[in-house]
């Protein structure tokens, strides 16, 4: 079976600044992956050029079969990005922001409804506007918004930053699911602890490179 | 990409109902544009003269403000970059947001045509309402295609607040100019026919039709990367 993620020799730019300079990265489908390294090594970066949003400047990259020097927009509509902002609307409920991105891929009422569910949304919260939620509420409805979008690849940066306990545990529960059923995810984050029991394997960036690489961190 | 516009626009639609940024914030603003008018050429002659002209300036100075407003909530919580990396279909966002843009500006046009007649002692003519109609319909479609599109291409960069009318305001000059001899004819100002409005109307057509097109190809390279 084709890796959902490789990365062969990938170099990215940002204005002069490399901000990938020659990552491999292969990852197989059902795998989390954690990106751990210090601040500015590249894996934000990492992450923006396997959604598609960061054009490949050399090197080989693939994701989802699709070819991102070719192609990088095709793979958006099967990837799911969750950056350090959650792109929700502050006006809209939560309900209404789940309907929403859903819609962008034709989702049915009975899979937004399952993706509330499924985030702890569906009961007191669903009316609520996203802007009287706290932190870690509106991370919930944000990967929300991602499960109601199907995605197949999912690329998480810092998904446990706002999050209280009972949230984290929720959270990891979700991704091992989503892993279960078919679904890739790349996480970078800092805390360590909980992010690498959670990973099949951990990657370090450094400096835009992939410098090692621990396997069966689980 | 229709269905991505209707979902655009029922959600910008659906934020405005929420927030009231329109009816609480850009009617009073305009009204009070109306009035600043009204004080400052003080002479009822002249301000009947030339109400045409003031209701496309307010029309245009409210627009700055409506198309902040409709990028401000895109990037407020990183939605604009959430569209792209969910490959939403960026013609769509284009046409969804001028949908909606043009909605609210048709509400604010309504209200200020009324502010000219109350205020201004303006008259309507039975003769000049299609060409009235006409002419509003294009003008608020030039507007929004040409305001979104300018929306989108500042609401990335740094300073965005100052550079969009900096960036706007000369490129809707035509259609401020359109729309005021359009609308004068109509009003039968200064003695002018409602044959004279219809060249005008075919000059806010052709920029309907340039930036309908050329904004529809243009709006995903702009927002990208």
């Amino acid at each position: 079976m084709d890796p959902v993620v490789h990365l062969s020799n990938a170099v990215a730019v940002l204005g002069q600044f490399p901000v990938l300079a020659g990552a491999d990265l292969c990852v197989d489908r059902g795998e989390i992956v954690l990106l751990q390294g210090p601040n500015g090594a590249g894996k934000t970066s990492l992450l923006r050029l396997c959604a598609g949003l960061l054009p490949l400047a050399r090197g080989e990259a693939t994701v989802l079969g699709c070819d991102l020097r070719t192609n990088r927009e095709a793979v958006r509509s099967r990837v799911g990005l969750l950056g350090h902002a959650n792109g929700l609307y502050a006006d809209l409920t939560v309900t209404e922001n789940v309907r929403f991105w859903g819609a962008t891929v034709k989702a049915s009422s009975a899979e937004v409804e399952a993706a509330l569910q499924r985030m702890g949304l569906a009961q007191r919260l669903a009316d609520v506007p996203v802007a009287r939620l706290s932190a870690g509420q509106k991370r919930r409805t944000a990967l929300a918004c991602l499960i109601a979008r199907r995605a197949e690849l999912w690329l998480l940066d810092e998904p446990h930053a706002g999050l209280d306990v009972g949230g984290r545990d929720e959270l990891d529960i979700t991704l091992r699911e989503a892993t279960s059923a078919g679904a890739t995810i790349i996480v970078a984050s800092h805390e360590l602890e909980r992010a690498g029991a959670l990973a099949s394997r951990v990657v370090e960036v450094v400096g835009g490179q992939i410098r090692t690489i621990v396997e069966g961190a689980d | 990409m229709l269905r991505v516009a209707r979902l655009i626009a029922a959600k910008d639609l659906r934020v405005e109902l929420r927030s009231r940024v329109v009816t609480n914030q850009v009617l009073p603003f305009a009204a009070i544009v109306m009035v600043m008018f009204a004080f400052a050429l003080n002479s009822d002659a002249v301000v009947s003269r030339v109400a045409p002209g003031l209701v496309w300036l307010a029309t245009l100075f409210s627009l700055l403000i409506l198309v902040q407003r409709s990028f401000a909530i895109e990037n407020a919580d990183g939605a604009t970059d959430a569209l792209r990396a969910a490959g939403v279909d960026p013609a769509g966002i284009y046409l969804g947001k001028a949908l909606a843009l043009a909605a609210q500006l048709a509400l604010l046009e309504l209200v200020l045509l009324v502010s000219a007649v109350v205020l201004y002692s303006t008259e309507l003519r039975v003769g000049g309402v299609v060409l009235l109609v006409t002419t509003f319909v294009a003008a608020t479609c030039g507007l929004a295609l040409v305001g979104t599109l300018y929306g989108g291409l500042a609401g990335g960069v740094r300073g965005r607040e100052t550079l969009l009318p900096l960036l706007l305001l000369p490129v809707v000059a035509p259609v401020l100019i359109g729309a005021t001899r359009a609308t004068e004819a109509a009003l039968g100002t200064g003695g002018a026919t409602v044959a004279d409005g219809w060249p005008w109307v075919g000059l806010l057509a052709v920029f309907v039709a340039l930036f309908g097109v050329g904004g529809t190809l243009a709006f995903g390279p702009l927002i990208e990367e």
